[in-house]
């Protein structure tokens, strides 16, 4: 029992990092019909300048993460101004290769500044040692990762519901042509979520190289994870994306600790088949009514 | 207080509108009639400024609007509802009226003005809370132009407001319309359903295949030979 509780506590941790990442494909995707294939490499640029920050500048690690937050920001904007505004009446596939191309440029920029070899955040960077709990024992940076998830979703879901930029957001990923007649900007609005997307990839990225290492190319496989988690979730969805993430962390774990860690990513991927085969939009996802 | 002069829209190389030219008085309903893909929607799209023009002008109280972005021609005083009425489904009554106001900023008057449009329309008032999605057609309609009046406009634009409605709906709306008018607000009505639409208006223009072809006083083209011919069945 010990064990299993154990396990289930690894899985929300890496699949809090998941749904982090996957907010910002499913928010992406819900207000441009893009799969923003970068978004895991911002997530890498995040944990970079939390590296740096830290390592490098003696900065403790919340104002770290917030700088990795703001730049990722900025990043995501600038991402989105260059390479796909002009592209926003393209076919798909154009815009979909673009973002392809921008996730090879930051990963390959990024090697030729700070070399392909991976570094380590400062020991203990994000806590150290063991909160026990009766039997179970709790590493302390999993807690960070959990509670700070958790804090992310509750401000995101307050802006998102509650705020007028939120509203917006909502409103022009429902319908844009109906959302400029009440005079909201679609320009202003999409960059708002991609600095809504950047700032959780950066709060993800930095967590994750904390717990791990950085290089340029750690956001590869967990990008492709959290884009799985999303459209397992129900891309588009918000809460689908918390789902999806949070899941895949659980599957993932379980089944490398009671099967073989070989076959983690067998399982979750079978998972996902078969969820899109029952239900195409996935779990919390709307049947698809697209729009002509 | 409003006039478009020779205005042209392509889409590709169709030719949508060709030398649009009407005007709109102050406190006036004016109305455009046409059929199927006459262009109607897209000379409501053009004015408020989501479908580029190739030439002509577009003037509102004076100024040019006609390279203007939307939220500019918005924030100067034209809302539209568009047609299909095109709510947000997935956001509540009250939050699809909040965007209705989102470029005001004195929320004392936004509140007064929200129980303005309770007032007018009493159902939204009880279905406040619900998703706007769930509305019936009828109700659609009166949140499409209870939002778009959130944003107190001078000049407000109606894209076939009668579609898909019942007969006492359609009444219910046009009278609607009209009390919109007395309170100051000056309307540009399209429609298909020429017969409602000419017995509400004070002038009207008839617009087929891109082009105005007739224009006058709304009862008096009710009476025309041709209009009743082409629009009111005979
Ligand atoms: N986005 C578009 N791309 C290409 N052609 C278009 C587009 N929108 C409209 N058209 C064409 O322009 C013409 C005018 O269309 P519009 O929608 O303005 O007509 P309408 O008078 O509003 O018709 P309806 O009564 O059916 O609403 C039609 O021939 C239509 O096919
Ligand atoms: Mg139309």
């Amino acid at each position: 029992m010990e064990q299993f509780l154990q396990q289930m506590i690894n899985g929300i941790s890496i699949g809090s990092i998941y749904a982090l990442v996957a907010l910002g494909y499913t928010m992406v995707y819900g207000i441009i019909k893009l799969i923003n294939f970068a978004h895991g490499d911002v997530m890498m640029i995040g944990a970079y300048v939390g590296y740096a920050c830290v390592a490098l500048f003696n900065i403790p690690f919340i104002p770290s993460m917030l700088i990795a937050m703001v730049v990722c920001s900025i990043l995501g904007v600038i991402i989105e101004r260059v390479a796909y505004k002009p592209l926003r009446n393209a076919q798909r596939i154009t815009v979909l290769i673009t973002a392809i191309g921008v996730s090879f440029l930051l990963e390959y920029v990024m090697m030729y500044f700070v070399g392909a070899t991976s570094k380590t955040y400062p020991q203990g960077a994000l806590g150290a040692g063991k909160l026990s709990l009766g039997a179970l024992s709790i590493n302390v940076e999993q807690v960070y990762v959990i509670t700070t998830t958790i804090i992310m979703m509750i401000v995101l879901q307050y802006i998102i519901k509650r705020t007028k930029l939120g509203k917006a957001m909502r409103a022009v990923s429902s319908d844009q042509d109906a959302a400029q007649l009440m005079g909201i900007s679609v320009d202003r609005t999409i960059s708002f979520t991609f600095i809504l997307g950047s700032s959780l990839a950066a709060v993800a990225g930095v967590m994750l190289g904390a717990m791990y290492t950085i290089s340029p190319l750690m956001g590869v496989q967990p990008g492709l994870k959290a884009f799985v988690a999303a459209v397992f979730g129900g891309i588009g969805s918000i809460p689908g994306a918390m789902l999806g993430g949070i899941l895949l962390g659980l599957i993932e774990t379980l089944v490398s600790a009671y099967l073989s860690s070989s076959y983690k990513d067998a399982v979750a991927f079978a998972i996902l088949i078969i969820v899109l085969i029952v239900r195409p939009a996935g779990i919390l996802g709307k049947n698809v009514r697209e729009k002509v | 207080m409003f006039e478009i002069n020779n205005l042209n829209v392509y889409y590709g190389v169709i030719h949508a509108l060709r030398d649009v030219s009407l005007k709109i008085n102050q406190g006036e309903i004016v109305t455009l009639i046409g059929s199927n893909g006459a262009g109607k929607t897209t000379t409501l799209r053009a004015i408020s400024g989501i479908t580029p023009s190739k030439s002509g002008e577009i003037k509102f109280m004076d100024e040019n609007i006609e390279k203007a972005k939307t939220m500019q021609i918005v924030k100067s005083g034209i809302s539209q509802v568009p047609e299909g009425r095109r709510i947000f489904p997935d956001m509540s009554v009250l939050e699809n009226l909040q965007m209705g106001a989102y470029l005001r900023k004195d929320k004392e008057e936004i509140r007064q003005d929200l129980e303005q449009v309770y007032l007018r329309f009493p159902r939204l008032k009880d279905r406040r809370t619900q998703l706007a999605g769930t509305l019936s057609g009828g109700e659609q309609q009166m949140l499409a132009m209870g939002r778009a009046l959130m944003a107190k406009p001078k000049l407000l634009l109606l894209d076939e407001p009668s579609m898909g409605l019942s007969p006492v709906l359609v009444q219910e709306i046009f009278q609607i319309i009209k009390d919109i008018n007395k309170t100051g607000t000056t309307i540009l009505l399209v429609e298909q359903n020429a017969h409602m639409a000419l017995s509400i208006a004070n002038r009207a223009y008839i617009l087929e295949t891109g082009e105005i072809t007739m224009s006058g006083d709304a009862s008096e083209l009710a009476q025309s030979d041709a209009v009743r011919k082409a629009y009111l069945g005979g």
